[in-house]
């Protein structure tokens, strides 16, 4: 398993592009940290879809609770890195 | 709004002889067909390998790019032709009362290829490797479910599923909506399951054609008949109720003037072995609801199943309520292959268009009818005559007859 330390925004676009599209009015690489997903038009499963891509990518496990309080790209991009500070910092599994 | 009369105003095509329904008719009135070796994948190894696939579809260039993670190819086939029919119609519904508008499709598998694709990643990685788009884009009813999404459909809307006879199933439920005060309803049907998943699947059913002479492989009525080819696509129709068409000028194709549906009963029972077939009654009914009788009628286009026992029972039941040869009978779908919930909505988007043109499409590849079937077959070249109403029919596997009378926009 990658074991990444920080996911950046550039690193979280390029993911929403692949899982769930970019619409044709949104500027994803223009300042969206603090856009709504909604305003991006990426709806609920729009960003299921991608969480479940960053999990398997960095290796790290969000709550389901997560998707739906992660309403901005800053959001989710700090419970991902909470999540990846955890994981390195958590003692090995015997 | 019982009596309410639902007219055609907007045609969108998706066709293994053409994207876009005026490249399909003009393809389709030459006589080219879209039938060849499979593309879609490796099919070398499988004991059929004839296919209709649409020809030249670029996802990207019709597809939003939201939606592209999300669909199926069929449900991307189906969503261009919606927009075309919408074009086609020259209407917005945005401009209509919210609920006014709604969509009934065929289908007659879903998205197989989606969910062959996911079902792989499911046994060979795991649960946490599966699009979350599964959720629905294997469904039946996810053409309906796009289609309204994208152009805004909120009013009543569902999914026939009843195999090949499924886009006329849809069509009737659409004009049922219609007499129950929708304004617009979005129909037909398009399909597709040209993957190795929905292949094994179609193989399974023991009757496709495993010739590979694209000229010899579809045959119905023929002598040589031996199966039929599979196809995808299909089309999708605009049915208006009439006086809302006319109040705002739209231009009508023509009328959903009459439509019946049977079930077979059950082979070898004593009401299979001595009443009336279903097919038969089926186009009775029809006609009965459109008010018409046989003579009425200008030309049938046919189910054309291509297996001999099943030509044989619609020849007679063409024959028993027309005569021997009384009535132009042709099968434009000897060029696009068998497209389950798609054939009959394309059969429809034919019959309205040899209204509008005078002309009846041809049947191709027919050399020589089966022993006994005495029909008027329209082959090769497509024949001019005044068309004022057209039967269609279809049959879906397991028992399913349908019947529909379209004719010429007349005033109310």
């Amino acid at each position: 398993m990658t074991q990444m330390t920080r996911m950046t925004l550039a690193e979280l676009t390029t993911l929403l592009r692949e899982c769930a599209g970019e619409d044709e009015t949104v500027d994803l690489d223009g300042d969206v940290l603090d856009t709504p997903f909604a305003d991006l038009n990426y709806d609920s499963l729009a960003v299921l879809q991608t969480v479940g891509r960053i999990e398997r990518e960095y290796g790290v496990l969000l709550a389901d609770d997560t998707v739906a309080e992660a309403a901005t790209p800053r959001l989710l991009l700090q419970f991902v890195n909470a999540g990846l500070t955890e994981a390195r910092t958590r003692p090995a599994q015997a | 709004m019982v009596s309410a009369v639902a007219v055609f105003t907007g045609i969108g095509v998706a066709a293994p002889n053409g994207l876009s329904t005026p490249v399909w008719w003009k393809a389709t009135l030459n006589g080219e067909s879209g039938i060849r070796p499979i593309s879609r994948f490796d099919a070398s190894r499988y004991p059929a390998r004839l296919a209709g696939e649409v020809p030249g579809f670029d996802a990207a260039e019709h597809i939003p790019n939201r939606l592209l993670p999300q669909t199926d190819h069929m449900t991307r086939l189906a969503l261009t032709a919606a927009q075309e029919a919408f074009d086609d119609a020259d209407t917005d519904p945005a401009q209509l009362p919210e609920y006014a508008a709604g969509v009934v499709t065929a289908s007659s598998a879903g998205g197989f290829e989606f969910g062959q694709r996911e079902l792989e990643a499911l046994w060979s990685k795991g649960g946490q490797y599966v699009s979350a788009y599964q959720s629905f884009a294997w469904f039946y009813a996810v053409n309906t479910g796009q289609i309204s999404i994208r152009h805004g459909l909120r009013g009543p809307s569902g999914v026939l599923v009843t195999e090949q006879a499924g886009g006329l199933d849809a069509v009737a439920q659409a004009r049922r909506r219609l007499r129950g005060g929708s304004r617009l309803i979005v129909t037909g049907g398009v399909d597709g399951a040209i993957c190795p998943w929905g292949w094994t699947a179609q193989l399974a059913g023991g009757r496709l054609s495993l010739a590979d002479d694209p000229t010899r492989a579809y045959l119905p009525f023929d002598a040589a008949a031996r199966g039929y080819v599979p196809g995808e696509g299909g089309a999708i129709l605009i049915l208006e109720e009439a006086a809302a068409a006319r109040a705002r000028g739209a231009r009508v194709y023509g009328e959903l003037a009459g439509y019946a549906a049977t079930f077979d009963a059950k082979s070898g029972s004593e009401q299979h072995l001595s009443g009336v077939p279903g097919l038969r009654r089926a186009v009775e009914l029809a006609l009965a609801d459109a008010g018409l009788a046989p003579h009425d009628i200008d030309v049938v286009f046919a189910d054309a199943s291509g297996v001999p026992h099943l030509d044989r029972a619609e020849a007679e039941a063409i024959t028993a309520v027309f005569g021997p040869r009384r009535v132009p009978v042709t099968a434009p779908k000897t060029m696009t292959g068998r497209l389950y919930a798609g054939g009959a909505a394309l059969d429809l988007a034919a019959a309205l268009l040899a209204i509008r043109d005078a002309l009846i499409p041809p049947t191709v590849n027919i050399t020589r009818l089966a022993e006994g079937l005495e029909l008027d077959l329209v082959s090769t070249e497509p024949r001019p005559c005044p068309v004022r109403a057209a039967l269609v029919l279809a049959r879906g596997r397991g028992g399913f007859n349908a019947a529909a009378v379209v004719v010429g926009a007349r005033p109310h």
